[in-house]
């Protein structure tokens, strides 16, 4: 039930800020995704809390505790790199058992120990073989099963299944899940994968530029991002962003994303919700494919628009409608659009829609 | 623009059979892609197309016309490759000119200019023009690339995984504005990948290669609806489709753990076969007959995809993004009993339609 705090945490490498003023805190038991492009800061946030990096500013607190004055090994956490760094020369069983008798533990406990961690990892067969003769799979279940081993306060993943094949990373994925809820450690696992982050994390922290971008429930991520940066970093295909003019004619709303077009109705909840925001016209409307409803006849609300490329995927099709000007991408039913040039009519759903700040780029948090 | 046709081609490297028998055709103005792992051929068969291998058998054809004896130059195809080969020390513009100022091809300065603008504003490049090529990103780069394959105006155009080497969201961008770019042109596109997606989203017609054979070819719906054998089965669509042995007993699909009913089994009573069910076509329901345990949940946002495990098969189905599902939950699932595609367990050859 380890706890695990940031405070205003400063990281500079020569006159670069790669991390800048991160304040975070991971419960007991949390399994935390730190997600971001290469270079966010998220690989140095994650060294800074093992003690394998100083930090300028702030404070790293593990149960309460600062641990700025303590080394690496005094931590007690564990850490898994995407290179397995498993000793060439010693089994399976002599790799796991590395740490334990790092720490002069007794010979039973030892065993006891290693076969424990072994068979929760399903490599007992494996115990007597050397690295060399593993899969990629395999060789990261042992980094996975000596990291923990010796039951470390917390585990720290870096990217450890970006280098297997797509397969074994699937599979891999599950294992690590399924092993979390069966030891229940605190772990900050790192990726740029967002489907590993949404399925792996209670909860999901954005990084970008060194700056923390949001902290949520894989639901809340996606359901409501925080700015258009998130909103457009999680999710497949890219959430719809477009500027947009908003505005009213007697009771109705009217939002449109291209310069002459009539616009799709809102309702009219939504100029309270926007607070003044449609003056200034730094006002963009985001959209997520699947907001985007097509039917084949005219409808009160649903815009005359014109199919362009259709990306049948099998279970559903991605189609990209214009709109004047602009182009919307739509998720369908298979075969829903026949073809190319196709006319249907399109709405968007209040209820997905998200409203932001192009300037700044923070949603407006607008709820219909 | 061009009609390709390869008829009967076989190529070997020295015992290893790369090609065997491989007929293909590409409709002139039509955006085919050869869709395979590697090792399959998709490679040779392109660079035969372009003149770069000789086959040991077969022909080819381009318009009609034979053109085995013809060089690369001489058959004018454009390649672009995964590795994008630019000239580093030269500006975008450089690299978009050079293939025009070859001296056989004696083109005007000012339509060379003009060709290059027309080019980079079709690419969004525009404002690249003078940038240094070892100063762009890797998607900038893909771009000048495939730049510099269309600024010729070729017949063919030959693509080699171009987008393979870029990240998901570039990926997921450059699909559609390849597609948007072929169908502008109007041009002839024979494509190579292994990425399914990438087949399904942008072809007009997939051929599916394995081991040097072409297993079938058609629509993207065609191919993921009514797949020749289970390999095709597996080549198409995200996650791929499951396939359980079992057998018809009375008129039901019974499979190791479970029996679930299908429709139209008549014909195959008794008979071992493999079950084909898309992970769309299974879903959650506490009425079900089959029980299973969930082994996984992958997270997408808009859906969530689930593997259970029913004995010791694993089942993916999708699942909407609201449900509440958790790693060894026991659940109860059942199928589209129309849905279900029958494969002959030995050969995998799809039998569904012989009923």
């Amino acid at each position: 039930m380890t706890q695990i705090e940031l405070r205003g945490v400063q990281k500079w490498f020569g006159n670069v800020q790669v991390v800048k003023d991160l304040n975070l805190t991971v419960a007991g038991n949390e399994f935390i995704v730190m997600l971001g492009q290469s270079g966010c800061g998220k690989t140095t946030t994650l060294r800074a809390i093992a003690g394998l990096e100083t930090i300028d500013g702030g404070d790293v607190l593990i149960d309460g505790n600062s641990v700025q004055h303590l080394k690496c090994s005094d931590r007690d956490i564990a850490m898994v790199f995407q290179s397995f760094s498993l000793y060439p020369h010693m089994t399976v069983y002599e790799n796991i058992a590395f740490p334990l008798r790092a720490r002069r533990t007794g010979k039973r406990a030892v065993d006891l120990a290693v076969r424990e961690i072994a068979r929760v990892l399903r490599i007992t067969d494996l115990l007597e073989r050397k690295p060399s003769v593993l899969s990629g799979g395999d060789m990261q279940r042992v980094a996975i099963g000596r990291a923990l081993v010796r039951r470390p306060k917390a585990m720290l993943m870096d990217e450890p299944i970006g280098a297997l094949d797509a397969k074994l990373r699937e599979e891999m994925r599950a294992e690590i899940k399924r092993l979390h809820l069966q030891q229940g450690s605190t772990t900050i696992y790192v990726t740029h994968d967002q489907v590993e982050a949404m399925s792996l994390a209670d909860r999901i922290v954005i990084m970008h530029e060194g700056v923390l971008q949001q902290v949520g429930t894989p639901e809340e991520v996606y359901a409501h991002p925080q700015n258009l940066f998130v909103a457009q970093f999680v999710g497949s295909p890219v959430m719809n962003v477009a500027p947009v003019r908003v505005s009213q004619e007697g009771g109705a709303v009217r939002v449109a994303i291209d310069e002459a077009g009539e616009g799709f109705a809102f309702p009219s909840e939504l100029l309270t919700n926007l607070n003044g925001h449609t003056r200034t016209g730094d006002l963009a409307l985001g959209i997520r494919p699947e907001g985007v409803l097509l039917s084949h006849e005219p409808h009160d609300g649903y815009l005359p628009v014109e199919a362009h490329i259709i990306e049948p995927l099998g279970s559903h099709d991605i189609v990209d409608l214009k709109v004047g000007e602009r182009m919307l991408r739509a998720r369908t039913p298979a075969g829903f659009v026949p073809g190319p040039g196709r006319r249907v009519h399109a709405r968007i759903d209040p209820g997905q829609a998200h409203f932001f700040d192009t300037r700044s780029g923070r949603s407006l948090g607008v709820r219909l | 623009m061009a009609r390709i046709e390869l008829r009967n081609v076989t190529k070997t490297f020295g015992a290893n059979v790369a090609l065997k028998n491989l007929d293909l055709e590409v409709e002139d103005g039509q955006f085919f892609v050869l869709l395979g792992e590697t090792g399959a051929g998709k490679t040779t068969t392109l660079r035969i197309v372009a003149g770069l291998e000789k086959p040991v058998a077969g022909t080819v054809l381009i318009d009609g016309v034979d053109v085995g004896a013809w060089g690369a130059a001489e058959r004018d195809v454009a390649l672009v490759l995964q590795q994008y080969s630019l000239y580093p020390r030269y500006t975008v513009r450089e690299n978009l000119e050079f293939p025009l100022k070859s001296k056989i091809r004696r083109i005007e300065s000012a339509e060379i200019a003009q060709r290059v603008e027309r080019v980079a504003k079709t690419l969004r490049i525009d404002h690249l023009l003078d940038r240094k090529t070892d100063r762009l990103s890797g998607g900038e780069m893909q771009r000048v690339s495939i730049g510099r394959a269309i600024v010729r105006k070729p017949r063919v155009f030959l693509m080699d995984e171009p987008l393979s080497a870029l990240d998901a969201k570039l990926r997921e961008a450059l699909r559609t504005e390849l597609k948007n770019l072929q169908m502008n042109l109007g041009a002839t596109f024979l494509f190579v990948t292994h990425d399914q997606v990438e087949a399904m989203s942008m072809g007009d017609r997939i051929g599916v290669l394995d081991h040097g054979r072409l297993v079938q070819v058609g629509t993207p719906t065609e191919v993921y609806v009514n797949p020749k054998n289970t390999f095709v089965a597996r080549a198409v669509g995200s996650p791929p489709m499951n396939l359980i042995d079992g057998a018809i007993r009375d008129g039901k699909a019974v499979a190791d753990s479970f029996s679930l009913p299908i429709a139209a089994a008549a014909a195959h009573e008794g008979r071992p076969v493999t079950f084909g069910v898309r992970p769309e076509d299974i879903r959650l329901d506490p009425e079900a007959p089959a029980k299973a345990r969930v082994h996984d949940v992958e997270n997408h946002g808009v859906e969530k995809i689930v593997t259970l495990n029913a004995g010791d098969t694993l089942l993916r189905l999708t699942a909407p993004a609201g449900q509440k599902l958790a790693i060894d939950d026991i659940v109860s699932f059942s199928w589209n009993p129309r849905k279900i595609i029958l494969f002959d367990k030995n050969s995998g050859n799809n039998i569904s339609s012989a009923v």
